[in-house]
Formats: structure tokens, sequence, C-alpha cells
């Protein structure tokens, strides 16, 4: 059987017709074509398909489209400003060289992103724990780390500019 | 141009990035054509066995479902996949059916396929499959495997060839040799785990035929495919298009490329393939697998007299693209970087019925340097030398270079003793023996350890001659174009294939500096044969080391012609014209062109020196004379808990020299995950199979990759000693932290237990592994104590007695 859900991605209203069991990765890159969000292990370790449920990172492999019915959802695609502007973490990354292939870069990016809202200046070991639940098989991680906390940085810097413009 | 304002040595951001890091990619598995099918593949549940019976027909009629074929159905036009390097005379290649028609002779292999009209459907489908199997013994090890008597893979035995190299009187050396090391390694089989799982899309227009893939290997694949298909070349389009990770695993033509071609032939229909991870790591070819036994004859001050290697190398069922080849990559390297008069050095391929091995990052020459190295600090135990001492006494000294070693090949740089005092003081390695000492002393539960790889390795695959010498069925060659177009700006055509390495950066880099027009201005075109239609395509750390000397030249021709219209457009003679910084000036005057004028007056032809094509693009094939030879020194320091047997990396700190630097923040990349690579080997993976020969690591919860809580903090610095085989001087540096990092990582763990009498930990040395090996230990220490106090007691009595 199908279900029709309406799902709000990177603030779009989307709407789909999916069997129960379709993943809401493969719904995302296929039904809605956002390709972005990628698919690594299909079972939940390597945490390339992580995007934002409300805000919190969830493995899109690991939960069926219909039941982000009437969610919000951030996927990679959705982290720049709407005038393109990276994010943080997405400068952060290219500053650091935090990616090699970039196959896992779109976990990683929606798991700091939610880390460093929670967490907006963190110890090396936050990071680490922060990150463990996403696997690069390029990088060695160190770099990683290192645009984690260049992120903090520059999220830091922008909120600072933000409360000077709004003075 | 100063050399401050060089591209080439400047870490320059990748351009690659931008995409990558907003989600705008071109992964095989995003391509949705119209009118697109899904293929879903049965594999064996079986190791070894007969199939009886094949019937599909109830899968037929499953919804979605539009097509269902057995091996039988592809016979006739399946081909078999191919094995390009036939090592030997005697090496045996037996047929490798894409979908197995009437054998399987591995977990994993392919049966049947449905084609449906969803992913989901296909793999539905397969359960209606029915297939009858007639087991057959498994064959699962590899001495076992060439035992008399034993089961075999195929009918002409488990035996896929024996290859000798040797050099000097090996037996001279060993006569009567004061100190003699003879030990045997386990390279565990690894699987090697890119990010991106296989994908494969076939299209055809009933005329001309196109196959994305996440390949490493786009040039090679269409040759291959064009031989194994029967779909003549110039009709076959071959896509690389992003591809996410390789590390050799896609340097291969695989069952699934040529049956996703062949059901698109038969279909008229464009089909898609995309891999489940499980089915990855049954299926991707494996890596390692080699027992190796490494003996070596040294006099008592550590001098090595020589060395012999006799190696297993695990084929698994079938040899595949270079499956024999691995091994014989490390044959030249099992003396490492030092001297020796003799060396010896024997392969034996064996079949299991595993999935086959092939390149795996360093192919061949990981297994060689973990067997010299671990050897090297046995040698240093035996002779009470500090295991840096017996390295600095055998190696080649930098004044000795260019040097030929003992196995042909010859090194035309390096300077061992730079990078290794640099290691050292970076490491503080007095300090930390000094710790260690007063832990031994203190008998702290937690043992210090530190480890020692002194490596090289050759890399920039290859000299044609040399492969050609070594049987392998293609060139090394690499082939670059070079465009200026009309307004100024460079498109580069490389053959190079890229999934990670960042080409398009530093070829741009490279370009820059050649032809003096901004990085910004260089676009890099790759990984598509119809629009890159020469390459050799990326793996074995020869892209920059071969591809880019390629680039180098093409630019140079490029600025030739440049230089002829300048000359011409300043009626001065060529040459007079000088060129620097992107400008072409006429010697002693302020008259000049720059070269965006020169491409546009060569696109509008209106005053071209006689004759003068009006092009300004030129191609070069670059063939390198020699490998290039990367070395460095890796330092690890290991806390052992000899109590739960749990290792703890306390600091890592690694030197390579890869010469010439084009992009330090790339190399810097390469290296980290090479290390760690090299770190996982040693502690965390295996694939393992069970008694029946199933897969039992077939998910990332079985197979442990690193996480970023897994790893420590690298410190990473490097020296820097041109390659002289090269005009840019660069050493390939892919592979490097790979190589070097395993046997740094378990010398530490050795050095720490040492005490405890232990003398080897097999790999991966995992806490249980290594808590068993201190039990085992123990034991036999008590046995050893036991019986000397029965000698003792009994010494006793007989003195009383007496």
């Amino acid at each position: 059987m199908n279900h029709p859900i309406t799902l709000t991605v990177n603030g779009v209203v989307r709407e789909a017709t999916v069997p129960a069991r379709r993943l809401l990765s493969d719904c995302l890159r296929h039904d809605l074509g956002l390709t972005g969000t990628h698919v690594g292990c299909e079972h939940g370790v390597c945490g390339a398909c992580t995007v934002l449920l409300d805000g919190e990172p969830v493995r899109s492999c690991l939960m069926f489209a219909a039941t982000a019915d009437g969610h919000e959802i951030t996927t990679v695609e959705g982290l720049a400003a709407a005038d393109g502007t990276l994010s943080p973490a997405q400068r952060a990354f290219a500053e650091c060289h935090g990616l090699q292939c970039g196959f896992c870069t779109p976990g990683f990016l929606c798991t700091v992103t939610a880390f460093l809202r929670e967490n907006a200046a963190p110890t090396d070991e936050e990071v680490v724990e922060a990150i463990s639940g996403n696997l690069c098989r390029c990088t060695g991680y160190q770099n990683i780390i290192k645009a984690v906390h260049r992120a903090a940085e520059l999220q830091a810097e922008t909120r600072a500019d933000k409360e000077e413009g709004a003075r | 141009m100063t050399d401050t304002m060089s591209e080439v040595g400047r870490a320059r951001r990748r351009k690659e990035d931008a995409r990558l890091v907003t989600g705008r990619t071109q992964w095989t598995d995003n391509i949705q054509l119209p009118g697109m099918l899904h293929v879903a593949f049965l594999r064996s549940p079986m190791a070894h066995a007969r199939i009886t019976r094949v019937d599909v027909s109830a899968a037929r009629g499953r919804p979605g479902v539009v097509a269902v074929f057995g091996g039988a159905d592809f016979a006739a036009e399946q081909g078999s996949l191919p094995c390009a390097w036939p090592v030997t005379e005697d090496v045996v290649i037996p047929d490798h059916p894409p979908m197995a028609v009437s054998e399987v002779r591995y977990v994993g292999e392919a049966v049947a396929c449905v084609v449906a009209t969803d992913r989901y459907k296909a793999a539905d489908a397969l359960d209606a499959i029915e297939i009858d199997y007639e087991p057959l013994e498994p064959v699962l090890d590899m001495t076992e495997a060439l035992a008399e008597g034993s089961p075999t893979v195929h009918e002409s035995g488990n035996k896929a060839f024996t290859w000798k190299f040797a050099q000097g009187d090996i037996g001279e050396a060993f006569r009567d040799a004061p100190v003699v090391i003879d030990r045997t390694f386990v390279q565990q089989r690894l699987i090697p785990s890119a990010m991106e799982p296989r994908a494969v899309v076939a299209q055809t227009d009933g005329d001309r035929f196109t196959l994305h893939s996440a390949t490493q290997i786009p040039h090679i694949l269409r040759v291959m495919l064009a031989l194994t298909t029967g779909i003549p070349e110039h009709r076959l389009r071959v896509i690389a298009p992003d591809v996410g990770g390789g590390f050799g695993s896609k340097l291969q033509v695989t069952a699934e490329e040529v049956l996703c071609l062949l059901i698109t032939r038969r279909l008229g229909r464009p089909v898609k393939w995309t891999e489940s991870r499980s089915e990855g790591n049954l299926t991707v070819h494996h890596g390692r697998d080699q027992l190796q036994r490494i003996s070596v004859a040294a006099e008592r001050d550590g001098r090595i007299r020589g060395v012999k290697v006799d190696l297993l190398a695990d084929m698994g069922a079938y040899l595949m693209l270079v499956t024999p080849g691995v091994p014989l990559l490390g044959a030249f390297m099992y003396n490492g970087i030092y001297k020796m008069d003799a060396y010896d050095f024997t392969c034996t391929g064996v079949f299991t019925t595993k999935m086959p091995t092939d390149a795996y990052r360093g192919a061949g020459r990981p297994e060689a340097t973990y067997a010299i190295e671990r050897a090297m600090d046995e040698l240093a135990v035996e002779v009470g030398l500090d295991p840096m001492e017996v390295r600095r006494r055998n190696w080649i000294k930098h004044s000795e270079f260019p040097y030929t070693t003992i196995a042909g090949l010859t090194y035309d740089s390096g300077n061992y003793e730079a990078a290794t005092d640099r290691a050292l003081a970076l490491f503080g390695y007095d300090k930390l023996r000094a710790e260690q000492a007063d832990r031994r002393d203190r008998r702290d539960p937690v043992q210090l350890g530190i480890g020692i790889s002194t490596y090289t390795e050759m890399c920039g695959l290859a000299p044609s001659r040399v492969l050609g010498s070594l049987s392998y069925g293609a060139g090394g060659w690499e082939h670059a174009e070079v465009r200026m177009l009309p307004t100024g700006t460079v498109e580069v055509v490389t053959g190079t294939s890229p999934h990670g390495q960042g080409h398009v950066t530093a070829w741009s880099q490279i370009v820059a500096d050649a032809l003096g027009v901004p990085f910004e201005d260089v676009s890099v075109i790759h990984g598509d044969t119809a629009s890159s239609h020469k390459g050799m395509d990326t793996y074995g750390s020869r892209s920059l080391a071969v591809g880019g000397i390629a680039l180098v030249q093409a630019c140079e021709k490029v600025r030739e012609k440049a230089r002829q219209v300048a000359a011409h457009l300043m009626e001065a003679s060529a040459d007079d014209v000088e060129f620097s910084d992107g400008r072409f000036r006429v010697r002693g005057t302020t008259t000049e062109r720059t070269i965006q004028e020169i491409a546009l007056a060569t696109f509008a032809a209106h005053d071209l020196p006689e004759g003068f094509e009006p092009r300004l693009d030129a191609q070069a094939t670059f063939d390198p004379d020699n490998f290039s030879f990367p070395h460095g020194t890796h330092l690890c320091a290991v806390e052992v808990d000899t109590e739960t047997g749990a290792t703890t990396i306390r600091s890592y700190v690694a030197v390579d020299d890869v010469g010439k630097v084009v992009n330090p923040l790339i190399v810097e990349g390469q290296v980290h995950g090479g290390i760690a690579q090299g770190i996982a080997q040693a502690l965390f993976e295996e694939a393992v199979y069970d008694a029946e020969g199933n897969l039992l690591t077939t998910t990332m919860a079985d197979y442990l990759l690193p996480s970023a809580a897994d790893l420590p903090d690298f410190v990473t610095d490097r020296t820097e000693t041109p390659a002289t085989t090269n005009p840019l001087g660069v050493k390939g540096a892919g592979e490097a932290g790979t190589i070097a990092a395993t046997p740094a990582v378990v010398n530490a763990i050795v050095d720490a237990l040492r005490p405890y009498g232990v003398r080897d930990v097999r790999m991966p040395c995992t806490p249980e592994r290594v808590w068993r090996t201190l039990q085992n230990r123990a034991l036999q220490n008590r046995a050893l104590q036991n019986r000397a106090l029965q000698n003792r007691a009994l010494r006793n009595e007989e003195g009383a007695s007496a």
C-alpha cells in the first residue's frame, strides 16, 4: 500500500506517495531528487545518510519515509544560506581539507551542524565523541576534527557579526 | 617568476570541495534515466557447489519484474572476466564467468538476476528463484590447499602459479650465518571498504553503449569490456562520474559491469545496479591475505647478509584483473631500504573458495614492508641493538644514491638519515625509551612499546618496459591534453581518474605555473572516455608522478607554439622571445604579449606565422623511465594494558619524503588517510570466513573500520628529496602511509610485550588476541619454570643418592 506523505525539506513543502517500506534515504534521493544525501551502508553504521529531522541528526537509511510524514528535514543541500553562502561547517570542511572523496561529507556536515548548535565551543574529546558515529575512509579524521573546531570559530564569528548588525 | 609566486608548493584549497560540501555531486547512483530498470543479483550461499538446477520462472510473474536471468542465459555471450597479468608461463587462469553457470566457488558469486521497475521489487523477486546446489568441499586454508589430497577449487588444482626471483648467492649468505631470523607473518584478508558502494548504469541506443560506473579505471575498463562482451570499443563509452574512494577496490572489471551491459543489450533499456554494503563486503575484491615466511641472515653486528622470502598468496576463487600481480609488486621490496648481498623470493599463488583478492592500497608493498620491518626489529633483539641502530647499519646512505638494490631496482634519490633524524626529534625517542625502561622496572601492567618503520616503496606505476618484462597486459604511460581557449582560459584533459585525490586542484596548480595563467583559469576534464580518449587511470600512486608529467610536457608544447605566434606578432626571432609569468617578451626590450593575447590571436588566425596551424593545444603521453621511491620514517608509541590486552596508540609521528610537493594540503591528507588504513590493518580489520566458507564480516558492524575515536592524533612532517627521474621532482604519495603504518604499530605492540616473552602478535592485534598471546606465553613460561624446577629437583635427588 502506498502512503501519501508531506515533508518540509530544506524549507520547501514536498509531497510524495511512498510504499510503507520506502526508506527515507531512498525517498530523498530518488523520489525527491535530493541526491546530496548519500547511502554508504544501509545498516546504520557509517552515518553517510545522516540528515536533520526537526533539527536532530538521524540516519535516513534507518527510517521509513512514512515515519517522517509531517516533519521538517534538512539535508546537505539545505545547509547553505538562501543566497548560497556556505554554512560554517561547510566552509570549515573545505578550509581544513576535511574531505577527500566527499562521499561521507554530507553526513558529517549534518552531524556537526546539529552538534555545534548544542555545543558552540567543544573540546577535542567532545568533537571526537560527536563524530564517532560517522565513518570516513579517506581522511583519517584529523582534518575533520580540525574542521569542527574551525566551524565552531566561524559560527561564533557569524553570530558576533549578526549581533553587531542588529545593534 | 620567483619561487614564492609559484603555484606548485602552495596549500591551495581544493576546487572540488564547493560541490562536495553542498551536495551537488554526480555519483553513479544519482543517475535516473527514462525507462530505467533496476537489477538485483541472487548470490551463491555456498562456498563451493555444483549448480544442478536453476528455475527462474516463478520470479518472472512477480510485481514489477521485467526479466529474470540465470547463468545459462548469458553463457554464450558473457565471456570470462579478464586477468590482465599472467605472471608466469605456468599461471593457471581459470574461466571466470560473470554469472556462474555450472559451479560456484565462493559465497556471493552471482547466480541469477532480476530486472525490475524498482530496486525493492527486483530484490523481492530474488526469493522466487529456485536454485539447487550439490555441495562440494570448500577450500579455505592455503597450506592445506597445497597438500596432497586436498579438495580442489578448479580441476587444474589449487596452485595458480609459482614465481621465483633470486639475486646473489643466498646459500652463501645463510651458510654459517652468525644470526638467522626466521619468522612467519600472516597478512590477514582485508575489505577495502570505499565509502561509496559500487554502482553501475548501462544504457544503449541500439548501436552505441554507455556505461557509468563507480570505477577508478574508465579507460582500462572500456578496453576490457570491449574484449569481454564483444561490443566494439568505438561504440562503447565508459564514464566514471564522481567516485567515492577506491583504494584499489575499484581497479577492477567486475561481473556486475559486464552483466549490466549484457542486460541492457538484451532488453534495450537502461539498467542500474547499486550494491548494498553487505553485497559489497562479499563481492568487492578483497586485499592482502598472504602467509609470509621471511628469513634474514646477518652478522653479529647486525649487518644483513641476505633475505629469503617464501610467500603463499591467497588468490581466492579466480584471478581477477591484477590478482596474481599484487604479491609480485612486493617482490622487489622485501629488501626494503637495506643493502645486502643476496635475495631470494618465491611466491606461490593459491586458489581457495573465497572472494578473489586484488589490489588494495599499497598492493604488495605493505606486505613486503611489514615483513622486513618486523624482521628488522627481531634482528635488533637478537643482536642486542636498538632497532633504529640496526636499521642505520643496513640502510642505503644518502651519499650512495642512485643505488641499485639487490632486487634490481634503482632508487634514484632518498635521504633516510634526514627523515629519521626529523622523526626521532619530533617523537622524543630517547625520553620514551626512558619511560619504557621505567615501566618495565616497575612491572607496570600498562606497558609502553615503541615501533619503528623505515620504509620505501616503488610507485608511480609504471615504466611500460618494466611492466612488459613482468608480463603485465598493458603499459604504464599517462596522457594529457592542454587546450588554451580563445579567451585565455585553459582546459585540461587528463587520463588520470581521480576519486578523492584532488587532481582538479593539483593539475590546475601545475598548469598555472607552466603557462603563467591564474589558478582559477584552469579547468580539468577527466573520467569520460568520450572526452578523455586516452588514459591509464588512477592507482599505484601514479597520477602525479606519471600523469602530472604528461601534463607538464603538454604545457611545454603549448608554450612553444605560443612562443612562435608571439615572436611573429612582435616581429622577433623565436629564439629572442623569453617567457615568464604568462608573458612573452623580446629579450632586452619592453615589447611583450600575454599568453592570453596569443590565445586570442591564434583563435582569430588573422596573422600567424607561415604554415602555423591555428591551434594552441597539445597532447603528451609520458612513459616514465623508472618508478618513484618515496620513503620515510614512522614512529609509533603504544600503551598495552597487559591485563585486558587493549592497545592505545599514544603518539604517532610520520616523516615522509614524497619529493617535491605540489599541494602540501593534499599530500598531508593522503598521508593521514594512509596511516589510518595502515593502523586499521594492525589493530582492527579482518575479513573472517567460517569453516564452511561463509563470510562472517558482511556488515560495517562486523568489519571494524576505525572511527575518529579509534585513531590517534598524527604528527606529520616531510623532508624533501626530489625525484631525479621526472622534471617536477615528484614521487607518489597515496600509499606511503598505509605501507609504513602497519609495521610501526605491530612493532610497537611486540616491543611493549617483549618482557613477557612475546615475539609476535597476529594482526589484527585486537585486545582478545593480545590477551590470548600473553596468556599463552605465561603458560609456556610457567611450563618452562616447572621443568627447570623439576630438573633441579631431579639433579638434587641424583646428587643425594650419589
